[in-house]
């Protein structure tokens, strides 16, 4: 049994929160750079050159990448072999603390969404998987409401048939428009229950965006249809949308097909290690 | 001032004042408005900047500052614009009664690079909170800002730049 401190936890959480909302993707910024060489709309471009600037400013003057450092999302793995000296949540709540407060970033938090309230940067949403090994794997995965606004969970009968179920995904492309930052990284849930499509949905956002032959075909159908729709970078036209299409599965019920989509932003931050 | 020249889809770089207010400012400013109260900030011929900054990193102007979704501020947008609102900074499409009342006030709606915080940041040379400050990020901020980077979303004759592309995205 490997031992791991909740203070080694919480500083890894605080570095990690730092990173994604200062350091873009290299996934993302490649995809970026891609589009740009690839796109022939010149105000799409001029948008996309923009992007792009904006994440080398954001990392050389350690400026936010966008103003929305998100609420922020922790996936946990755990290794069956790894005992947690001290309590695993309040560390990664206090890491998150310690990050925003170092990166100034901002406090988007409101205790109670009814009542609301001042804002703070905690508590984050935890997401805790217990996998093989002795080792703890963390991602920050900072969310910005901007794109989170734009998810939708359709429950599917069954016997939808594939068409449907693309239309489904086009279609939340299509009501997202120009309001959540295209170019998109599309996160797909597909499967399981209503809670865990949603969960797989913000889950893919983790893979990367490079066109890879490990896509699927439904994938890249998605991602060229979703590419015609015209709504460009800013929603200003142009052949750039989205970035990529990434979907994650799960075995279901004989009576149902859940179906999420989660839309992210050109500003898709996150950030993992491994102790 | 501004506004009649302009049309839907220029470029500009504006330099001047602008005034940050987001959802929770929004709804203060039109409850005021709808009691007869007196406003925090003079709405006549102001723009507003519908941006939550970061906070200020030591040594800064002012943190990552980009626009935030302008439709969640439809709904108290023609109040404003009644009030003298005379241009908008966001990004994303507005609904058909806010371009009407656009037209109605010969206002302007502007969009400005979304996701670009800390781009944007570099154009503005002061920022100060005025009003609402325990709001935290969605105070009132009074910005000076120079050459900022504008598009013309809706001009003051309604025509909006998301008309082409818009049709199919509803």
């Amino acid at each position: 049994m490997r031992i791991i401190s909740a203070r080694k936890i919480r500083d890894t959480v605080s570095d990690l929160c730092l990173e994604a909302n200062l350091f873009l993707r290299k996934d993302v910024l490649t995809a970026l750079r891609v589009a740009y060489s690839k796109e022939r709309n010149k105000r799409a471009q001029e948008i996309l050159q923009a992007i792009i600037k904006n994440a080398l400013i954001a990392k050389r003057e350690k400026l936010a990448i966008c103003q929305d450092t998100g609420l922020p999302c922790v996936f946990v793995e755990i290794g069956e072999n790894v005992q947690i000296s001290g309590g695993l949540k309040r560390a990664i709540n206090q890491g998150v603390e310690l990050g925003y407060e170092k990166g100034s970033f901002r406090d988007s938090i409101i205790k109670d969404p009814l009542s609301r309230g001042n804002p703070g940067y905690q508590p984050a949403i935890i997401h805790i998987d217990i996998v093989k090994g002795n080792k703890i794997k963390l991602t920050v995965l900072p969310r910005g409401f901007g794109c989170e606004n734009k998810a939708q969970l359709r429950m599917f009968k069954p016997t939808a048939s594939i068409t449907q179920v693309k239309e489904f995904i086009v279609q939340a492309v299509r009501d997202a428009g120009p309001d959540a930052c295209p170019p998109y990284v599309v996160g797909v849930g597909i499967g399981g229950t209503a809670d865990y499509a949603c969960f797989l949905a913000k889950k893919a956002l983790l893979h990367g965006t490079r066109y890879s032959a490990h896509r699927t075909k439904l994938e890249r159908d998605l991602l060229r249809e979703i590419n015609q729709l015209n709504i460009g970078p800013m929603g200003l036209g142009g052949e750039t949308t989205a970035l990529a299409v990434n979907i994650e599965t799960q075995p279901t019920h004989i009576a149902g097909l859940p179906v999420c989509v989660n839309i992210s932003c050109h500003a898709l931050r996150s950030a993992s290690e491994i102790i | 001032m501004l506004n009649t020249k302009l049309k839907v889809g220029d470029k500009i770089f504006f330099s001047g004042t602008i005034y940050t207010a987001r959802d929770q400012a929004h709804k203060r400013l039109a409850e005021a408005l709808k009691k007869g109260q007196r406003l925090p900030i003079d709405l006549k011929g102001a723009i507003i900047y519908y941006c939550g900054p970061t906070k200020t990193p030591k040594g800064k102007i002012i943190g990552s500052c980009g626009p935030t979704t302008s439709s969640r501020m439809d709904e108290f947008t023609p109040i404003l614009l009644k009030a003298g609102l005379a241009g908008m900074i966001g990004k994303g499409a507005r609904s058909q009664e806010v371009i009407r009342a656009i037209k109605k006030y010969k206002a302007v709606y502007f969009l400005t690079y979304a996701g670009c915080g800390a781009l944007l940041a570099k154009y503005v040379k002061k920022a100060k909170p005025v009003a609402y400050k325990d709001l935290g990020p969605e105070a009132i901020y009074q910005l000076e800002v120079r050459d900022f980077p504008l598009i013309v979303g809706i001009d003051a004759r309604g025509n909006s730049v998301y008309k082409g592309a818009s049709t199919k995205i509803k």
